[in-house]
Parts: C-alpha cells; structure tokens; sequence
C-alpha cells in the first residue's frame, strides 16, 4: 500500500505527512489509498483525526504547520488552495447551506456545465428526492438532507472523498442505508476514500484496511 | 498533468497578488483608528504649551495653563466632571448589577430585553431632551400633580434642569447608560455560561441573587469591564448631554472647552488645549481610582463568597429592582412621548397634562429647514458605516484566512477612541487642520465618524461571524469555491442579520455624535444632531421636539430595517430566520 517512489500513480498519496504545532508533532500519517478504495483511521476524539483532514482539505488552522506532501492521481497539491484540490468531503452534520435552497445546494458544487436544471433534476431522482428543487433545505428530514449532502459534493465530480465521522448523527436503520450508498458511490466512481471514525462498525463495513490513529506513528 | 501544473502556477501567482490587500487591512484599520486620535493628540499637546503656528506662536511654555487655572470656575468645572461621571457610571452598574441579580428569568426581565434595542437606538441627546420635559418646573411630572398636590397653577421657579450639582445631567446619562451596559452583561452572561452555575450555586441553598452576585458577577464583570470604562470616560467628559441637563455657570470641563474651541477669539484655543489635558488626566486618574476600587471590591467581595453566607435578605430588594428599572425604561420612554406630544402641541397652558389642541403647526414650519440636516446626516452615516463594515469583514476574514488574530493590544486599539475623552483631542484634529490648511467640511466630518463607529461594528460583529461554522468554508472550498466565493455566495448572506444589525448599530452611533460633527466640520456641517443640540439653549420645545423625533427616527430606522429585512429575504428559509 506505501509507495513514495511513483509519483503518477492514481489514487490519494499521503506521503510523510507531519502536522505540528510549534516544536510538537501532532500528527503523522504516510499511506496510499488506490482509487474505490476505503482507508479508515480510527481514534478517540483529540487524536488529531480533523486535523488531518483539514490539511488534506486545504483548511488547516495556520496555527498548525504540515510536512510532507499530498498527492492526488500524481498531482503534488500540499501547497493547493482548497478548491483547487478536487476533494470532497463530508461531514457529521449535512451543513447544506440554509440560504440556499435544496437545488441551489446542488448547484453550488456542480462546474459549469450546459443543462444544469436538468442534470440536478436528475439527481435529485437518483437519490429519491424528485422534485425537491426548490425546498427549503430546513424542512428535510435527517436522511434526506444527508442524502443531498453527498449528492451536492458527487456532482462537483471529486477526484478523492474525505468522510469525517459521517455517519455519526444518524439512527441505526438511516446508518446503515446511507454507509451503503456511500461507499457504494465511492467505489462506483472510482474514488479514493478516507474515513475517519470512533466507531469500529462504520469502519468494518467499509471493507478496506483500518488504521488504529496511535498506531499511526509506527506506519512511518 | 499539464492541467494541473496550470491550475497551481496561477494559483501560486494569486496567493501572491490578491490577499496582499486582505493581509494590509488589520493594519489599515489600526491607522484609521489610532490616527486620528493620535494626531488629534498632538494637536492638543501642542498648543497647551503654548505652541500654536497658525497664530505664530512657537515658544514653548506653561501660560496655558496658568491661564486655566486662573479661571474662576476651574475647580468646580472639575468637580462636576469627576461627580457626574463617577456618579453615572456607579449609578449605572449598581442599577444593571441589581436588575440582573433580582430579576433575570423573570417576565419584566423578559419585558426588559425587548426594550433594550429601541431604548438602546434612541440618541443621547433625544433621551436628555425628553427627561427634560420630564423633569422640568413645567414638565409632565409637576403638570401631573399640579395644582391638586402643589398648589402650582405656574411653573414652580425651581432649578431641577441643569442644577448646580449636575443631578439631572447624572440621570440623563443613568437612563443611557444602563441599557447599554445591560446588554454587554447579557451578551457576557452567554458566554460565561451562566444558567449552569446559577443552578448549581441554587442547588447548593442561595437565593437567586446571592446565587447571581457570587458565581456570576465576577465572571459578567470581567466581561464588561471595558465597556464599563468607556461609560466612566464618557460620562465625565460627554458634551451634547451637559449642554442639554448640565450646569450653566460654570459647565463642567468638557462644555466650557468646546466654548473656548468655538470662540472667535483663537488665544482662547491654548485654554481650550490646556484643559483638554486636564480632562484627559482627570479621565486617566478615575480610570485608575476605579480600578483600584474594583481591586477592594473583589476582595471584599471574595471575604463575602467564602463567608458561606447565603444572604437570603436580598430577595427584599426585588420590588426596589422593578421599580428603578421602571423609572429608567420609562423616563426614556415618557421623555419620547413627550418630545412627540410637544411636536404636535397646539397652546398648553401649565398645569394641563395634555395640549387644548394637536396640529402639524409645528411640522411643517420646520419640516422644510430639517431636510438638509436630515440629509447631511444619513449621508454621513450611511458612509461612515460602509467604511466601518468594510474593514470590520475585511479584518474579521484575514483574521479566518490568515490566522492574523487581533491580540489584547488590537483588542486596546478598538477601545482607545472610546476611553480617551473625545474633547481630549477632537479639539487637537480641528487645531492640526487648521495649521496644516486643510479644509474642515464633510469628508473630514466622516473620517472622524469612522473613528467612532467602527468599535462598535467591530464588536457587533465579530463575534458571529468567527461563531459561523468554519465547515461550511470546508465543503464551499471542496466543491471549487474560492475563498471569495465562499465569502460571498455563503458566509456573509448567511449572515446577513448581524451583519444589519451591526450596520444600524454604526447607523446610531454616527447619528448620535455631536462633538466629532461640530468641531471637524468647522460649524460648517449640519447635521440633526448639532442643530438639535444648538436647540438647546433657546427653549422653543416645538422645535426641540420635531427635531429630536426625527433624530431618534433616523437612528431607529436602521434598526428596524435590520430586524424586517432578514425575514423579507429568507421569508422561505427556515434555519435563517427563526434564531
């Protein structure tokens, strides 16, 4: 799975990645996940676990300093802006955007592209939600509006995902649904995925290799 | 690849070009406040020893002051500035200190905090004129029980306005005062997370005011001890307040140095400048005297909380409570009332509570004179705000994007022109553009609003938007969205309410501001404020009163656009208008 010598290689390279604060290393991490695969890393709260996604994300706090590089499909982006990185994520809560309405939501992320309306309408469809266009994100129920969540980052056609804790706010029945639509998008599409959980269940389902976050130190 | 190499390459040139501005506005903001006052400085200091270009005056030396001390009505000047400042802001934390111990999580607390915005909004120098018609030989209160109480069928030839003592100058700043220090505690006690400690403390066997006074008011305090500076230095220095419920013969410091500034006569300037000086002395030294009364405080204050005493007595004191708050509300309240009722008063004899007749007599004699003025003051207020939220935002998401968080020392900055006493050194900056040949007029006038108006849009400001949830930057940037876009598309319409509020807040404080349009603007700028207060000496009440509404109207207006406006435009948009 570590490989730091090819530098074209498809899929999300996280080589030598250090983030500190002052003189103090918080965090470190050197892992490959190939496209449609899923790496978890698992950890208690305080572990460091958003850090590391922020800095993936391009959202450090510049508090933080980070070492080491990130690859995307080949691409060195560890000095990108964060929109400039093609990764997407989600979180715990849906964090639709409540000025917005449900296909504004939608809208936001998709590139521009002839046939909007109709491509949001489509996939609204796909996740059941048809003709959902012009709600108020505010009166969806829980499952829908983590439904249009991932729909709305889907359709900025992400290069690699970064789920932190997503599916920690659902009940046990929504749980299992949407891990399965996931992860099955993810591997759908072909994308690079990295979870970061408390709970060993969320990790399991998604099949792939799971990274204890103390351990982290002795994969370097 | 190549794509990619593309996309970094100008993404490098960006982050090289664009945020260079964002990164220079903290700085900018600390010039445009500390400018002036410093400048303002200089130009004060100058002068008081003796230095003054313009009138060719280049000897350094102390006549300024021996001049001013000189002065027969010197110390008493002195005195009614250190009284009515101590006793308003004493007054003034006493009376927020009993309401919030007595009275939080009651229904008239809860009365309370819906007035607090309109009471808050309302000019200091409409609230002085409506306690006047208040308080006076021939206000409401005497009418009320005249002749059935008192005899009077005139006037009683009493002094009750602008009493030697300074007393009713002192209530004028109390019923300000307090609804602005009540809402800064209210905002402390949110975030010192008061509720919880108030059920433990009650738990433990207190009342809900010794429970208040001991887990909570240190904390609150610490909060607000700032804002309760700025009360004491604007209360022993304020100027269009004095002019309105102050004593005449002598005035306390501040008003008789803007007579000095405005006189004709320019050697009275080096007096003018000296006691400027002084002013700003005798501010420093009640500073310091207050906290070193805050010091005892706290420790005898300490003695009393590990006394384990549970002071079960003070829950005498709520009747003592609504009754001081009532009074305050509502000499606001009925001082509006009456500003209205005498803007539309035909003949009122004295002892008779209302007018024999209503009409707009009195509107549309000075509706016409009142639209330039009217004018003059939403332009400036309505540019000072721009340039106020402008750096407000600008700094607040350099602060978000670059990390460059304002320190204690940024947090000093924002206070300075609120602590230094405007008459120390407003007269300064009128002085250095006269030596420097600048023209006073209109866009000095703004420049000098900015100076007060940006604090508080600042401090109305900051605090939601770094509450705003950073996540939503996180998913607008993973979606392609650059940190403008993410800027503008999602974290200032979602925050369109506070970003109103603090705009009507900055709206209010240029309409308010007296001493900054009168001396900068060379008595060349009018705005409702100054011509109100220029009302002042002369008495007609008609016209005190139109001017006076029209003035609160300009500053509560904005207000009420900040509250309607959200729900007309997220109408549909449930998360945004139900908090």
């Amino acid at each position: 799975m570590t490989d730091t010598s090819s530098s074209r290689q498809q899929g999300l390279s996280l080589q030598n990645l250090r983030i500190s604060r002052g003189t103090s290393t918080l965090t470190e991490i050197d892992a490959h996940i190939d496209p449609g695969e899923v790496l978890s890393l698992m950890g208690p709260s305080g572990s460091g676990k958003s850090t590391l996604l922020a800095a993936i994300t391009g959202t450090l706090d510049p508090a933080f300093t980070c070492s080491g590089l990130i690859r995307l499909d080949g691409r060195d982006i560890t000095a990108a802006r964060p929109e400039q990185r093609n990764i997407g994520i989600l979180f715990q809560d849906d964090l639709l955007f409540p000025h917005l309405s449900v296909g504004a939501n939608l809208a936001f992320g998709l590139r521009p592209t002839k046939h909007r309306a109709a491509r949001i309408s489509v996939a609204l469809a796909d996740i059941g939600l048809d003709g959902f266009d012009n709600r108020d994100p505010a009166t969806l129920s829980g499952g829908q509006k983590a439904r249009v969540a991932l729909m709305r980052m889907l359709l900025s056609e992400p290069a690699a995902l970064l789920l932190d804790e997503p599916f920690s706010g659902l009940d046990a029945t929504l749980r299992a649904q949407m891990r399965t639509l996931v992860f099955a998008r993810a591997r759908e599409q072909g994308l690079p995925v990295l979870l970061v959980t408390h709970d060993l269940e969320d990790a399991q389902a998604s099949g792939g290799k799971i990274i204890q976050m103390q351990d982290v130190h002795s994969l370097t | 690849m190549g794509r990619a190499e593309n996309i970094s390459a100008t993404g490098r040139k960006h982050t090289a070009r664009r945020p260079v501005v964002l990164r220079l506005l903290p700085l900018l903001t600390v010039l445009v406040l500390a400018g002036p006052v410093l400048a303002g400085f200089v130009g004060t200091v100058a002068p008081a020893f003796g230095i003054m270009p313009a009138l060719g005056l280049y000897e350094p030396g102390l006549n300024a002051f021996r001049d001013l001390f000189a002065w027969p009505g010197f110390n008493s000047a002195l005195r009614l500035s250190l009284s009515s400042g101590l006793g308003a802001t004493l007054l003034s934390l006493a009376l927020v200190t009993l309401i919030l111990a007595s009275l939080q999580d009651t229904k008239v607390f809860t009365l309370l905090r819906r007035l607090l915005s309109p009471l808050l909004s309302v000019p200091h120098a409409a609230a002085a004129f409506g306690l006047a018609f208040l308080i006076a030989p021939s206000g409401w209160i005497v009418r009320a029980v005249s002749p059935a109480l008192t005899g009077w069928d005139r006037p009683p030839d009493l002094l009750i306005l602008q009493d030697p003592m300074g007393l009713s100058l002192i209530a004028g700043l109390v019923v300000k005062e307090v609804p602005f220090l009540l809402l800064m505690a209210m905002a402390a006690m949110g975030q010192v997370q008061s509720r919880r400690s108030l059920v433990i403390a009650r738990s433990l066997g207190y009342g809900r005011e010794a429970a208040w006074l001991k887990a909570i008011f240190p904390r609150v305090y610490a909060q607000i001890r700032l804002p309760v500076y700025v009360v004491l230095a604007y209360s022993m220095s304020v100027v269009d307040v004095a002019v309105i419920l102050g004593p005449n013969t002598p005035p306390p410091l501040s008003v008789q140095i803007v007579r000095w500034t405005s006189d004709p006569d320019l050697t009275l300037r080096l007096r003018a400048a000296a006691g400027a000086l002084v002013q700003l002395g005798l501010v420093l030294a009640s500073l310091v005297a207050w906290r070193g009364g805050e010091i005892v405080t706290a420790k005898l204050g300490m003695r009393w909380t590990e006394s384990g005493q549970r002071a079960p007595a003070l829950r005498a004191l709520r009747p003592l409570a609504i009754l001081l708050a009532g009074i305050s509300v509502l000499a606001v309240l009925l001082g509006l009332a009456g500003l209205i009722t005498w803007s539309f008063a035909g003949l009122w004899r004295f002892p008779d509570l209302l007018p024999q007749e209503f009409s707009l007599r009195s509107w549309l004699r000075f509706g016409p004179t009142l639209a330039q003025p009217l004018q003059e003051t939403v332009v400036i207020a309505a540019v000072s705000t721009l340039i106020a939220l402008v750096l407000t935002i600008g700094c607040l998401e350099a602060e978000h994007r670059h990390g460059l968080r304002m320190g204690r020392g940024g947090f000093w900055i924002l206070y300075l022109p609120l602590l230094i006493p405007q008459v120390a050194f407003l007269p300064g900056v009128q002085t250095l553009m006269i030596s420097l040949g600048l023209t006073s007029g209109r866009a000095a006038v703004i420049a000098v609003h900015v100076v007060f108006v940006l604090p508080y849009v600042f401090l109305s400001l900051a605090d939601p938007f770094r509450a705003w949830d950073k996540r939503y930057a996180t998913i607008g940037g993973a979606l392609g969205a650059g940190a403008d876009r993410v800027l503008w598309t999602l974290r200032l319409p979602m925050l369109l309410a506070p970003v109103l509020t603090a705009a009507a807040v900055g709206f209010a404080v240029s309409v308010g501001q007296y001493l900054p349009t009168l001396l900068v603007g060379g008595g060349r700028v009018m705005t409702l404020t100054t011509e109100a207060v220029a009302l002042a000496s002369g008495g007609d009440r008609r016209a005190i009163g139109v001017y006076a509404l029209v003035q609160t109207g300009a500053a509560l207006v904005p207000f009420a656009l900040a509250l309607f406006l959200p729900r007309l435009i997220w109408f549909n948009r449930k998360a945004l208008y139900n908090d």
